[in-house]
């Protein structure tokens, strides 16, 4: 029985550093998040506190939410990026070297 | 015209998807639509997929009658894509091959864990579906003017055609379509809910004339209420479990309900509106239910800013939610009661009840953050839920095979959050101009903004239904294309190893759409009049408990076990959907007394998600091959 990926999956070797970036991250947004929900059950009228513009915690805070999810991805994803670059480069440095070594 | 545009649109939707059928021939097309979608049309279509009824009509309608309450699922529902994109897109994207299964499977090749994780899937894809069903019915009861049952199976026949013909190509076309188009319209509507700003008169666009609840003066001679203006009898009173009191009133041959509120002493009886059923019979306001005479659209500002008469004109994004975070603007919601009358007929009682701006705009109408800790409980449970739930559901796991590569999916999620994210900003706006522009069906909130969108006329209106109807359709061909991948790729291919050739198997997922299909449509009509963001919050507990231990596990725990997997798998399916069961809100749907039901949460998840985790760990260990430990 086959059980391959639908596309092949190319070996990786950003794979490692990229797991690691995630979690710190998914540790840094789980702690906002976590902050929120604790705000919300440990002292419920600080959220509606007015803060901005007329607005109260409550909504910038879920706001806040969403946004720094965005930019927290977009940071994540050109991290990745570069990391994977880098390797792309150290690989094709290799390939170089070994065409040489061959030539 | 609400009509033509809608069914132009189906007729496109079902058009693209005969077109994109020679993409299903095999079941790498069928399932996984080739995995050659790009990431940007993948990162639409996702939120395509996710952007469900739940999301357009059940989060909307949840804020338009409970304000901020609402606004809860929204954040919750974005920040499970966390989760999703820091943690599983690219690990889960090496794994897999077609479904959740193939991937928890991966390391293991076990039939405990197929069976269990195909099990998981269709669990969760049903409990998925049920909510989406309910909004389809709710959305063409009043569009095309046919009964709900109708609906559903309308939706279900042309979802079932949809999958049938192509699979996930055309599913992914048509979320990526679907998608696009929700969140330009609905950028539209907030725009014009915006400029039109907020009165305390609203009249649906000068559709409808704006319409006066009355209240009269009564006083509580030791329990009975007596009202001193002419011509006005007390027939009847009823209290409700909580102290609520309802008093019937005879008026000019009518008789009608009113809701006796009572402050410093002084009673005033507000005029509410009711329901009464009795056998076949069914009164609304007092007089014989008929397509003219239907439950009155509500809700409306009282005073804004501590004015009464008055309006705002054009306001900007951050002017229209300051105005109505004040304090002194008062903001009238609706509530609901029933009881049995002296007659032994059902009366469901629809009654005004006035709150502050800085109360809508903060949470606590709908979860009791400052009630017991059981009620603290409850929303902890929630937001736990709603975190963990999105990276684990079936339908969303498998979008992750239809893109080339790794580094694909994590785009395609980051393109998610982004689309999605900016929706679930624009739903604070609409489920507000909701609210206060009375357009709220009491009866069925789901339906809040399709119809704000009609306050500002019929096209708009046609179109925001017809994106809400497609919006239904693409989440319900996700879920159905999952499902039909458990029990045709994990259940009959893989577990059970029936021989079939490929052409086999894409059969084999086309017959299962049809019968998954058809149990929607029957759970759709079942589970008529329930907030559908309120069922899908279920089904993330669902998710959350039984599969997304498994993936962590996996993913990050060397010692974890092919039993410990499945343990965990069917552990969470069964504690969540067993505390499910027995919780108040599904008592009440049993039309039993929700203060006998035995689990008092309504949200399982704070017990099903760690006992799930607890249960993986613990059979792990357990079944640690010699050597290993």
């Amino acid at each position: 029985m086959h059980h391959e990926p639908a596309t092949p999956a190319e070996k990786d070797p950003a794979g490692p550093y990229k797991m690691r970036l995630g979690i710190w991250m998914f540790v840094f947004y789980s702690l906002f998040y976590a902050s929120f929900v604790a705000i919300n059950l440990l002292s419920p009228l600080t959220m509606a506190a007015i803060v901005f513009a007329g607005l109260n915690l409550a909504t910038v805070y879920g706001f806040a939410l969403i946004v720094v999810a965005l930019i927290e991805a977009l940071i994540y994803d050109g991290m990745c990026r570069k990391k994977e670059a880098e390797f792309a480069a150290k690989e094709k440095q290799k390939g170089g070297k070994s065409q040489k070594g061959e030539g | 015209m609400a009509i033509i545009v809608f069914l132009i649109f189906v007729i496109f939707v079902i058009g693209l998807s005969l077109y994109l059928g020679n993409k299903a021939k095999t079941s790498s097309g069928y399932y996984a639509a080739g995995g050659q979608i790009h990431w940007g049309v993948n990162g639409i279509a996702f939120a395509g997929d996710y952007l469900s009824a739940a999301s357009f009509l059940g989060i909307c309608g949840m804020i338009a009658t409970v304000g901020y309450d609402g606004f809860l699922y929204s954040i919750g529902y974005l920040a499970g894509w966390i989760v999703a994109l820091f943690v599983v897109a690219e690990p889960l994207k090496r794994l897999g091959k077609y479904t959740f299964t193939d991937a928890v499977d991966a390391n293991y090749n076990s039939r405990g864990i197929k069976l269990a994780a195909a099990i998981s899937t269709l669990v969760v894809s049903i409990c998925y579906l049920i909510p989406q069903m309910v909004g389809a019915g709710v959305l063409v009861e009043p569009l095309l003017g046919i009964p709900h049952a109708w609906g559903v199976l309308m939706v279900g026949a042309i979802v079932i055609t949809i999958v049938a013909t192509a699979g996930m190509a055309s599913t992914t076309y048509v979320q990526f379509l679907k998608g696009g188009l929700l969140i330009i319209f609905s950028t539209v509507l907030v725009g014009v809910v915006v400029a039109r700003g907020l009165t305390t008169r609203p009249d649906q666009g000068g559709a409808v004339e704006y319409y006066e609840f009355s209240h009269l003066a009564a006083v509580n001679n030791g329990g009975q209420f007596e009202v001193s203006e002419p011509g006005w009898t007390v027939l009847e009173q009823a209290e409700v479990k909580g102290g609520l009191f309802f008093v019937k009133l005879g008026h000019e041959g009518s008789e009608t309900w009113w809701y006796a509120s009572e402050t410093d002493g002084v009673v005033t009886l507000k005029e509410s509106q009711s329901v009464v059923t009795q056998g076949l019979d069914k009164w609304i306001n007092g007089a014989p239910a008929s397509a003219d005479n239907q439950l009155r659209q509500v809700g409306n500002l009282e005073q804004i800013r501590g004015e009464k008469d008055t309006e705002t004109g054009s306001l900007s994004i951050f002017e229209y939610l300051s105005v109505i975070t004040d304090k002194d603007t008062i903001v009238r919601t609706w509530k609901t009661a029933s009881f049995t009358d002296e007659a032994g007929a059902k009366v469901t009682v629809y009654y005004p009840k006035d709150v502050s701006g800085d109360r809508i705009m903060r949470p606590g109408l709908k979860f009791k953050v400052e009630g017991t800790w059981l009620e603290r409980l409850d929303f902890l449970s929630l937001m736990l839920a709603l975190f963990l739930g999105t990276a684990a559901l079936p339908h969303i796991l498998i979008r992750y095979y239809t893109v080339p590569s790794p580094a694909s999916a994590r785009k395609s999620t980051i393109v998610a959050i982004a689309a999605i994210g900016f929706f679930y900003i624009l739903t604070l706006f609409m489920g507000l101009g909701a609210m206060t522009s009375g357009v709220i069906n009491p009866a069925d909130s789901n339906m809040a903004a399709p119809l704000l969108a009609r306050s500002f006329g019929e096209l708009l209106f046609a179109v925001i239904s017809a994106i809400a109807f497609a919006t239904v359709l693409g989440t319900v061909s996700g879920l159905i294309v999952a499902a039909s991948g458990a029990v045709a790729h994990d259940l009959m291919d893989r577990y059970l190893n029936v021989q079939m050739d490929d052409r086999q198997k894409v059969r084999a997922g086309k017959i299962s759409a049809f019968v998954i299909g058809g149990i929607a449509i029957l759970l759709g009509i079942l589970f008529k009049g329930m907030n559908v963001t309120f069922l899908v919050g279920l089904a993330f507990a669902v998710a959350a408990s039984a599969n997304l231990p498994a993936i962590i596990m996996l993913l990050f725990w060397k010692k974890a076990t092919a039993r410990g997997i499945a343990a965990s798998i069917v552990v969470g399916i069964v504690t969540s959907l067993g505390l499910i069961a027995f919780s108040p809100e599904l008592y009440t749907l049993y039309g039993m007394n929700p203060l006998d039901a035995p689990i008092p949460l309504n949200n399982p998840g704070i017990v099903s998600i760690p006992l799930s985790f607890i249960t993986l760990v613990v059979v792990s260990l357990l079944t640690q091959k010699k050597g290993q430990a």
